[in-house]
């Protein structure tokens, strides 16, 4: 699960980076690093920062092994605010989906299918709070995947960052695409805010992301967007 | 089945119905006619005639050699077909026999049943005659002479060898009437060897059994266990499936099926069933796997005053060999997931669990669509996507260029341009109206409202025009133009304008949100 990411210039620096994780953690321009992953797969938790952004998936796919069918699960109300997973625009379409009527259905679904070892990954969208998904939901969940070897994402929206067992918490949101190089007022390459904020040996941090051919690239935070443009490095 | 032959043969070729044609065998003596069609009759044609005898009559008549092999094993697909009505069904001769003591009041009495024979058989474009009567016989000579009064019928309709009918015709027996009226053993003595007169008597009349001999069919496996005492605990069922299990195992594998589809039944004491049957994606036989999927349908049946019996059947299998993966027990990912679906499946329903699946159509919503897993085929190589991506933009612009601005009758639309894909990773089940400023009458996008949230557009890319199926959809279908925008936050949606102004298909075009992108 370990990505190589290489900066391009730094976007905010982490405010609890300490001197034990320089080594890890991006601190300067061109610097090769990594996105923090675990080391070995486990339950992470994706929040999107807002219900209407489905930035969370571009950055999710990206990490994505797609070589085994994935298993989706999405709730009922996941699928009516933000819509049905869209098999075009996934980078694969050997999936199986799953239509929970709530979140007690979701959660035993992702349980089953962390147990399987034909998955590449089991993915999972619940909306809201609901009382089904508590520390020991959360808890179960990330035991039976780091026990079967398959990665589990939780992906909450519309959702508090209440007490949880997930190894990693991210909240994603988008932000302005890279500039389209064919059209200038096309959208471009996507990019994202991710924050991590709960990572088992980790400090969190915040970084403005993109990806392109299997890298993760740091790009300039929005509003320094016009500074950083013509100043990438090739790694 | 009195015309199977040329009724048969009616239905493949391509002559007009009303052409003279007459269906042929082999004789000791040349061709003999076998089947004849109705113009045929009338120009003379019989069977059992020889066709030069036919064709001096009428030189005009068309001679195909019958298949007699064919019209048999057509006869035995009516004869499975025709366990509809009866579980007990036999070829005789040239037409079926049917068992069905117990099963007229089924179908509403025994006049609608033969009307529902013979219907069904007149869809399928077959005439038929249809006879009930208490012997097999009896209905036998019914169906073949017709009539009402057994005793009225010709000796013929005894089904006795043409010697001797002959012989019985010389006696002045010439009805089955006749025939009865004589003492037993006055003709027990006449007709010693030979053709049995007496027994074909008995027959027909029912003093002798003649019992049918079913097509054979090979039972589905079957797993049953009776109790000593009815069982009322909830988990009697749950227990009964751990000893059903094994035994259905054993006889699947003797067999070398895997089941797809279980069914458990539970036999209450006053007379009433409680059933419960789950599917497999691919078919199993590992006792395990089947004992998992069964165990929750089997607790939620409800004993109500006891169960006394339980049966476990097999009633849809699929031939499955001997297979071992590996010496350690590793089952394969593929077997696996099957499993997941089929667990998934039984607790949420086949609506819900789905793969996708491709339709060759130009709308979104249309073209991936959603199937349910647990009967889609296997999903193996299923990987391959719809992929023509140009090597380079300009590449894609000529091959734009040359589908025209309608692609409709092309192949696929680009989905893939510079490795990335122009399809939003998510789509809204229904697509949501949105107000939208733009400029008129086919400008880009500005500024859209959804759910009551406004988005300043920052970048737009389109339009991406995709035409409606005149085919399937009414003409006033509208064409769709859609746009990818990017909001000042950096959300990505896409968005679609239906119609143009003054496209004579309705007022001012409606806009849609039906996309998000990650």
């Amino acid at each position: 699960m370990w990505r190589e990411v290489y900066l391009w210039s730094p976007a905010e620096p982490s405010p609890r980076s300490g001197p034990a994780e320089s080594d890890r953690l991006p601190s300067g321009l061109g610097e090769c690093w990594r996105l923090p992953a675990p080391p070995n797969p486990t339950l992470s938790e994706l929040f999107a920062a807002h219900a209407r952004d489905a930035g969370w998936a571009g950055f999710l796919l990206a990490q994505v092994d797609t070589s085994k069918p994935l298993l989706w699960v999405q709730d009922r109300m996941a699928i009516l605010e933000s819509g049905r997973i869209h098999p075009p625009g996934l980078p694969s379409r050997n999936l199986v989906h799953v239509e929970a009527r709530d979140a007690r259905d979701a959660l035993w679904a992702m349980e089953e299918g962390v147990r399987c070892s034909g998955l590449s990954a089991v993915i999972g969208e619940i909306w809201g709070d609901p009382k089904a998904l508590d520390f020991t939901a959360t808890r179960r969940l990330a035991v039976a995947s780091e026990r079967s070897g398959t990665p589990c994402w939780l992906v909450r929206l519309g959702a508090t960052a209440n007490l949880s067992g997930a190894r990693t918490r991210w909240r994603v949101a988008s932000a302005p695409s890279l500039a389209n190089a064919l059209d200038p007022r096309a959208p471009g390459l996507s990019a994202w805010d991710a924050e991590l904020f709960r990572a088992r040996g980790y400090p969190p941090g915040r970084w403005s992301l993109t990806h392109e051919a299997d890298r993760f690239h740091l790009v300039a935070a929005s509003g320094d967007r016009a500074l950083g443009e013509g100043e990438r490095l090739t790694a | 089945m009195p015309h199977l032959a040329i009724e048969r043969w009616a239905k493949e070729s391509d002559l007009p119905p009303d052409a003279p044609a007459v269906l042929t065998v082999e004789g000791t003596h040349g061709l003999i006619i076998h089947a004849v069609t109705a113009a045929a009759a009338t120009r003379g044609a019989r069977p059992g005639t020889r066709l030069t005898d036919a064709r001096a009559l009428d030189p005009s008549l068309v001679a195909i050699p019958a298949d007699p092999a064919g019209d048999q094993a057509a006869l035995e697909r009516f004869a499975r077909w025709s366990s509809r009505w009866s579980p007990l069904v036999e070829v005789d001769g040239d037409g079926l026999r049917l068992d069905v003591s117990g099963v007229a009041h089924l179908f509403g009495g025994e006049d609608s049943l033969v009307r529902d024979i013979r219907r069904r058989f007149a869809k399928a474009g077959f005439s038929t005659r249809v006879a009930i009567a208490p012997t097999a016989a009896a209905a036998w000579a019914f169906s073949h002479f017709g009539g009402d009064d057994l005793a009225a019928l010709h000796v013929s309709a005894l089904r006795l060898a043409p010697d001797t009918v002959r012989t019985l015709e010389r006696l002045g027996l010439k009805t089955i009437g006749a025939l009865l009226d004589m003492p037993r053993l006055a003709l027990a003595r006449r007709f010693k060897d030979g053709d049995n007169v007496i027994d074909a008597l008995d027959r027909l009349v029912g003093r002798k059994a003649e019992p049918l001999t079913a097509a054979p069919i090979d039972p589905p496996p079957r797993a049953a266990l009776r109790l000593e005492e009815p069982a009322t605990h909830p988990e009697a069922a749950p227990q009964a499936l751990e000893r059903l299990i094994p035994d259905l195992v054993r006889q699947l594998q003797q067999r070398h099926l895997g089941a797809r589809r279980l069914s458990i039944i539970g036999y209450r004491v006053d007379g009433s069933l409680a059933a419960a049957s789950v599917a497999t994606t691919i078919s199993s036989r590992e006792p395990k796997h089947l004992q998992r999927l069964l165990a929750d349908k089997a607790a939620a049946l409800d004993p109500e005053f006891g169960f006394d019996a339980f049966a476990l059947t097999a009633e849809w299998t699929e031939e499955l060999g001997a297979a071992q993966d590996s010496l350690v027990e590793e089952p394969s990912s593929e077997r696996e997931l099957a499993r997941l679906i089929d667990r998934l499946t039984v607790k949420l329903g086949p609506g819900r669990v789905c793969r996708p699946q491709t339709e060759e159509s130009h709308l979104p919503e249309r073209a991936s669509g959603w199937g349910p897993a647990i009967s889609s085929p296997a999903f193996a190589g299923e990987d391959e996507r719809v992929r023509t991506a140009p090597s380079s933009p300009a590449a894609a612009h000529r091959e734009a260029r040359r589908r025209g601005p309608s692609t409709s009758c092309a192949g696929p639309p680009p989905l893939e341009i510079e490795g990335r894909t122009t399809r939003p990773q998510r789509l809204l089940d229904r697509p949501e109206a949105i107000d939208v400023i733009y400029a008129t009458p086919e400008g880009m996008p500005r500024r859209f409202m959804w759910r009551r949230a406004v988005h300043d557009i920052a970048r737009v890319e389109g339009p991406e025009r995709i035409a409606p199926e005149w085919w399937r959809q009414p003409s006033s279908a509208r064409l769709r133009d859609y746009y990818r925008v990017e909001d000042d936050s950096g959300r990505r949606y896409w968005i679609y304008r239906e119609g143009l102004i003054g496209d004579g298909r309705g007022g001012a075009p409606g806009w849609f949100l039906h996309g998000l992108f990650g």
